[in-house]
């Protein structure tokens, strides 16, 4: 057997690759060969660790010494210096600073960077996600064997249960109880589904764990399936995620090869096999209703409720629907306990949250932190502060159920109840910073062409509602409004709240109600001066 | 309309869609997505021919097929470009990318050039966003955009 003395990770992901990934790590293997060390030197791809600054990146191990960005005629240097002669080169390393805090789990860098709280994404970054083996070397399919070795599905569903767990899809419904009514509806045929359907925008945490930790998405769904008593699962990607779904493809196929998957899974008599199906373009898919009939091939307009999914879902059967960042708590779940679980984040809400924080911030990117983290502690930790000293004005945070969150908010602890106590929403996790440049009719006009061009047009007050409200806000961004246009855009934020078939119509009220809350002077310098206060609208139609 | 692929490629790319995703009414999407892929749209004539051979409407057929981006239903230029408007986007300087890039091409959103060498098209978010403002042309992710750097990127596609 031969002994591996070294490994070099190149970073694998639609900005590695763009910036030409693939060569540098072709070269790598080149001038490993080239001095007849393949047998001692693996080289493999990580993927996930997006940092905008520094891709891509090459990380050598056992030294865990990152380079990047790398360029291929960086690479014969880095072989001949750090592999051959063991002699790291800082010349190729960046500063720590240019790290967000998505590196923190690498030894060398600990102590230098705020810690993350890594659970759902603790392989992401650290394996080779086409790698089974790898996938096993980081306690990979320990919680299904323990699962179907030791527990009965009501031990599974009670623990998951007690961990406190919510769905992390943007609801933050009791993850525990939804696999509860699943498991009590009899029926012979059940399902399980996962949510891949990523499109809130500003939102990519599902991706980031799909492309980087495919198989803990595999083992957190055959348990789910054990526990509720189904023998299939469908994962519904999003259309545009291609890398996604081939990685889980492939990760499928080897699970079913290694026996963690398909018939008699480990010995067990259960079975249960995983399908995995690309969505075609419909932001409205997310809606787990939708979701349920874009994959029976019909056009994805949500169903009315009740009946609901865990007693009528997939051709109305009982089924169980999870949001990938769900899904992938369980295993870590199964396998340290759910009292562990809950010494992370609040009482209310346990466990850690993946972020992705955007706008007029230094650093972008991708966090987990616990939740009850302050936005505050996230702007001036993680983000690296305001861009050029500006200040905050607004977050939004997510663009369906999320909301907008004035600075005044920013001491408040993010978790599903502070938020929801403080007339906020936590969404699906993007985390917009938006400094006083922004304009707020300007923002609210963005969102709302996104509910007019989403809204699947079943139900009038959406389909009208957003359309008009759209209209309204277009018009006062060009000067032309009037002070009624603020009861209409009021009776539309009612009639969306109220009256709409699902979640998106409520939510598209949410961007508008917070605005004429919060915002309300601002607002009234466009209709009554004709003034965009952050001189972003163009207000030209004023003068006619 | 149809007259841009004659009739016995969309047999073909039916048949073999077909073939591929078998005749079941659940794998309907994957089938229509499967034949705009090979012929570059989905022409009416092959709405029809998937209708006859999984025995549902017409109808039925075309109201799913119009419902989802991916599956288009007319035809494009040789490039197709999807802008994204979503907020974050927006945030981080999209506005003014976009001014410029509607400028650069001289067409509106949905439009095609008149040579045949773009179509224009804005897309809700693609989960690119701490690259953003972001765009995709044809399968490439092209992202910190800037209004300088658009221009450019145009000139690498024929």
């Amino acid at each position: 057997m031969t002994v591996i003395r070294s490994m070099v990770l190149v970073s694998d992901d639609p900005l590695s690759r763009e910036r030409n990934a693939g060569a540098v790590q072709e070269r790598f293997a080149e001038e490993i060969r080239r001095r007849g060390l393949e047998g001692e030197i693996a080289v493999h791809t990580i993927s996930g660790i997006r940092c905008k600054t520094v891709s891509p990146l090459a990380i050598v191990y056992p030294e865990a010494a990152v380079y990047g960005p790398m360029r291929v005629e960086d690479v014969p240097l880095v072989v001949e210096e750090h592999l051959v002669r063991r002699r790291p080169v800082p010349a190729l390393m960046p500063p720590p600073h240019k790290f967000s805090g998505r590196l923190a789990w690498l030894p060398r860098r600990k102590g230098t960077l705020p810690a993350e709280q890594r659970v759902v994404l603790q392989r992401v970054g650290v394996i080779d996600p086409e790698s089974l083996d790898d996938y096993l070397a980081h306690e990979g399919y320990e919680a299904l064997r323990r699962v179907l070795g030791t527990s009965t599905p009501a031990d599974v569903i009670d623990m998951v249960y007690k961990s406190g767990l919510q769905g992390r899809g943007g609801a933050g419904f009791p993850t525990g109880l939804k696999w509860r009514f699943v498991a009590g509806a009899k029926s012979k045929k059940k399902y399980v589904v996962c949510n891949a359907d990523e499109s809130e925008p500003g939102t990519f945490k599902d991706r980031t764990i799909l492309e980087g930790d495919p198989h803990s998405i595999v083992e957190a769904m055959t348990i789910a399936a054990f526990a509720v008593g189904a023998d299939e699962g469908y994962i519904y990607v999003r259309g545009e995620y291609r890398l996604a779904q081939a990685r889980l493809r492939k990760a499928i196929r080897q699970a079913r090869q290694a026996g963690f998957l398909g018939e008699n899974i480990l010995d067990s008599g259960f079975s249960f096999d995983i399908h995995v199906h690309s969505g075609a373009g419909a932001y409205i898919c997310g809606e787990e209703t939708a979701l349920l009939e874009s994959l029976e091939g019909k056009r994805g307009e949500p169903r009315f409720r009740p009946p609901y999914p865990t007693t009528c879902g997939l051709w109305c059967k009982p089924t169980l629907v999870n949001n990938v960042e769900t899904l992938a708590n369980v295993p870590a779940i199964t396998r340290n306990g759910w009292q562990w679980y809950r010494m992370f984040g609040t009482p209310g809400s346990p466990g850690t949250k993946v972020y992705t924080i955007l706008g007029n911030v230094k650093r972008r990117g991708v966090i987990e932190v616990p939740l009850g983290i302050t936005l505050r502690e996230v702007i001036a930790i993680y983000g690296g502060g305001m861009e050029d000293g500006t200040r905050l004005k607004l977050a939004q945070t997510g663009g369906s159920s999320g909301s907008v969150v004035p600075a005044s908010l920013q001491d408040t602890p993010m978790d599903f109840n502070s938020y929801k106590q403080a007339g906020v929403s936590l969404g699906s996790g993007a985390l917009l910073i938006c400094n006083e440049d922004t304009c707020v009719i300007d923002l609210a006009r963005v969102l709302m062409n996104f509910f007019r061009v989403e809204s699947c047009g079943k139900c009038t007050p959406c389909r009208v509602g957003t359309r008009r409200a759209h209209a309204i806000l277009t018009r006062i961004s060009r000067g032309q409004g009037t002070m009624s246009d603020l009861d209409e855009l009021e009776t539309i934020a009612e009639a969306l709240a109220t009256l709409s078939n699902c979640g998106l119509g409520t939510s598209a009220s949410v961007p508008l109600r917070d605005i004429l809350r919060h915002y309300r002077a601002e607002v009234e310098a466009h209709l009554r001066l004709k003034v965009c206060p952050a001189g972003v609208c163009a207000m030209e139609g004023s003068r006619d | 309309m149809d007259a841009v692929v004659d009739s016995h490629r969309i047999t073909l790319a039916v048949h073999e869609a077909l073939e591929e995703h078998g005749h079941s009414r659940g794998e309907l999407i994957p089938v229509l997505k499967a034949v705009g892929e090979a012929l570059g749209y989905l022409p009416t004539l092959a709405m029809v021919e998937v209708a006859r051979a999984m025995q549902i409407a017409p109808g039925q057929v075309f109201s799913v097929a119009t419902f989802y981006t991916l599956i288009p239903t007319e035809p494009r230029g040789r490039h197709v470009i999807q802008f994204c408007e979503s907020a974050p986007c927006h945030v981080q300087g999209g506005r003014l990318v976009w001014e410029t890039l509607r400028a650069e091409l001289g067409i509106s959103p949905g439009e095609t050039t008149p040579d045949g060498r773009w179509t224009l098209l804005t897309t809700s978010c693609i989960g690119q966003c701490d690259r953003g403002p972001v765009m995709m042309v044809d399968d490439d992710l092209h992202g910190d955009l800037t209004p300088d750097g658009v221009g450019e990127i145009l000139e690498r596609y024929e």
